[in-house]
């Protein structure tokens, strides 16, 4: 598919798929496309040529929202919202039941399931702002697991995350990929805690360069780890 | 009499017009914040303001058309407020600067209109400032079913504005109808601008759907919490505005929203937390919708 800002050309003849239970991680410089291309998955825009197809549908009609879960970059939780963290767990599930319906016991279990799943059970009713970043993080991806996904997109969320929430947010991937065989796609400029655990890796420079598994990709000499800074200059060489 | 004004309250609520100022001010103190609560995690705090002018400009065609005033400020409110909302969201104008289209076109529009009527600016100031003592019981009857339609309306939508504040894109992808129900948001604020024209004054409506949140924000620790003490707040502000109005013949819808402005003060004081960071995306007035991202 292709899609531009104008003149301007943000995904360039980009064509890829990700199967179920497959944990895939799409990075590239600033710039790149990745969060148009994440955008276009989403349905949230709509490609200039091609097609995407997600679950089988258009992912504009999608019939069944709740298959799909998005984890936003962390500022997406506004810093003074007075809500605690199974409130805001809670509304991830509303894709499942329907916006209008009032939670079941199906609802809350599945709640629960997800909080327990990234370790917060514990902090349910604390409001959210007085939660680190690492644990707020946690609390978008527990809101995304609550719909029970079938393909989670996220997008940067271990920016700026501290190292324990890092394992507990790569363990809760782990286990929705393992134990659901959901498909995963994660955008991130920090691979490391996940390097050992992705089955495929695809970088974008507007176009796709590279994709493929993430031992073909070090064995031209790239570190998996932290490339926020000297990302650009280790993709030169690719494409 | 009507049924509105028979029960045998102590005072300062035992004569008939403090009883339906009461009822009147107590379904407002109510629905205010419930539609306000939203608008402030928005960071919309302003557009009960800028439809509130809209209002008047509908108040002022009413005089002029000779039809009821609160019947057309409830069209030019609700058509103003979606022309706001479909400015916002198609990026034609930046947040505040629709504000500001409404807000000064609105009121300009009103003076003209004004200038038109026979009766001339005396007939639109007890709509500017709010005539809570002189409701009749037609006016409480409208109130209560104007009420009535803002609680239902948030008990169905209530769950997704919920979902839309704290993150607009991802209440798209799980299949909210987020246009449509920001849309409903602004009509809502239309609704109860108009519902509050007689208890405070378009000019002061805004603070009746802020400041009970403002201080119910301060020590809430959920989002159920803050709606409930907002309300509760809206209603103490209503009565004890009342009542100061009654003991000292002040003006009663200035008496409600300075009730309102202390309840905050001691909230903030008492309260003792610091307010956590703004964003500093769209500090002021109405935040545009997201469009392109990095990456």
């Amino acid at each position: 598919m292709t899609f531009s800002y104008g003149a301007e050309r943000a995904v360039d003849h980009v064509s890829f798929a990700i199967g179920a239970g497959e944990f895939a991680a799409l990075v590239g410089p600033n710039g790149s496309g990745k969060s148009t291309l994440l955008r276009l998955l989403l349905g949230l825009l709509r490609p200039d040529a091609g097609t995407v197809r997600c679950l089988g549908s258009d992912p504009r009609h999608l019939p069944e929202r709740g298959r799909v879960g998005y984890v936003p970059q962390r500022h997406a939780l506004a810093p003074d919202l007075p809500a605690t963290v199974e409130e805001v767990v809670s509304t991830g599930r509303l894709a499942r039941r329907g916006w209008w319906r009032r939670a079941r016991a199906a609802d809350r279990a599945a709640v629960d399931h997800a909080l327990d799943s990234v370790a917060l059970a514990h902090l349910r009713r604390r409001p959210v702002r007085e939660l680190s970043g690492g644990q707020q993080q946690r609390v978008l991806i527990a809101k995304a697991f609550a719909s029970e996904p079938e393909l989670l997109v996220l997008d940067e969320p271990i920016a700026g995350v501290d190292v324990e929430s890092q394992q507990l947010f790569r363990d809760s991937l782990v286990h929705l990929v393992r134990e659901h065989a959901a498909a995963v796609l994660l955008v991130s400029h920090e691979l490391g805690a996940v390097a050992d655990d992705l089955d495929r890796i695809i970088v974008m420079k507007r176009r796709i360069v590279f994709d493929g598994p993430p031992a073909d990709l070090t064995a031209t000499g790239v570190s998996l780890g932290v490339h926020r800074d000297d990302l650009p200059l280790w993709l030169e060489g690719l494409g | 009499m009507s049924v509105l004004a028979v029960l045998d309250l102590p005072w300062p609520f035992e004569r008939d017009y403090m009883q339906l100022a009461l009822w009147a001010g107590l379904i407002v103190g109510a629905c205010a914040p419930l539609i306000g609560v939203f608008l402030v995690q928005k960071r919309m705090s302003l557009m009960g303001d800028g439809i509130g002018h809209m209002a008047f400009a509908g108040v002022a065609a009413g005089l002029l058309l000779e039809i009821w005033p609160l019947w057309s400020a409830l069209v030019v409110a609700v058509l103003g407020a979606l022309a706001i909302e479909w400015l916002r969201t198609r990026g034609r104008a930046t947040g505040d600067l629709a504000l500001a289209l409404f807000f000064y076109g609105g009121i300009a529009l009103g003076v003209v209109l004004v200038s038109r009527t026979g009766g001339g600016s005396v007939n639109v100031l007890p709509y500017l400032f709010g005539s809570i003592l002189t409701v009749t019981p037609a006016d409480v009857w409208v109130v209560a079913a104007l009420g009535l339609v803002i609680v239902l309306a948030m008990a169905l939508f209530g769950r997704a504005l919920f979902a839309i504040v704290i993150d607009e894109e991802s209440a798209r992808v799980g299949g909210i109808p987020v246009d449509a129900t920001n849309a409903l948001l602004s009509v809502l604020t239309a609704v109860t601008v108009v519902a509050a024209m007689r208890v405070v004054g378009v000019l002061l409506i805004a603070a009746l759907m802020v400041l009970p949140v403002a201080s119910g924000r301060l020590i809430a620790r959920s989002f159920r919490t803050t709606v409930a003490l907002s309300v509760v707040l809206g209603l103490v502000s209503v009565v004890a505005g009342l009542v100061a109005a009654r003991q000292w013949d002040l003006a009663p819808g200035g008496s409600i929203v300075l009730t309102a402005a202390v309840i905050f003060a001691l909230v903030s004081l008492v309260a003792g937390r610091p307010q956590a960071p703004q964003h500093p995306a769209h500090p002021h007035g109405i935040p545009q919708q997201t469009g392109r991202t990095d990456g």
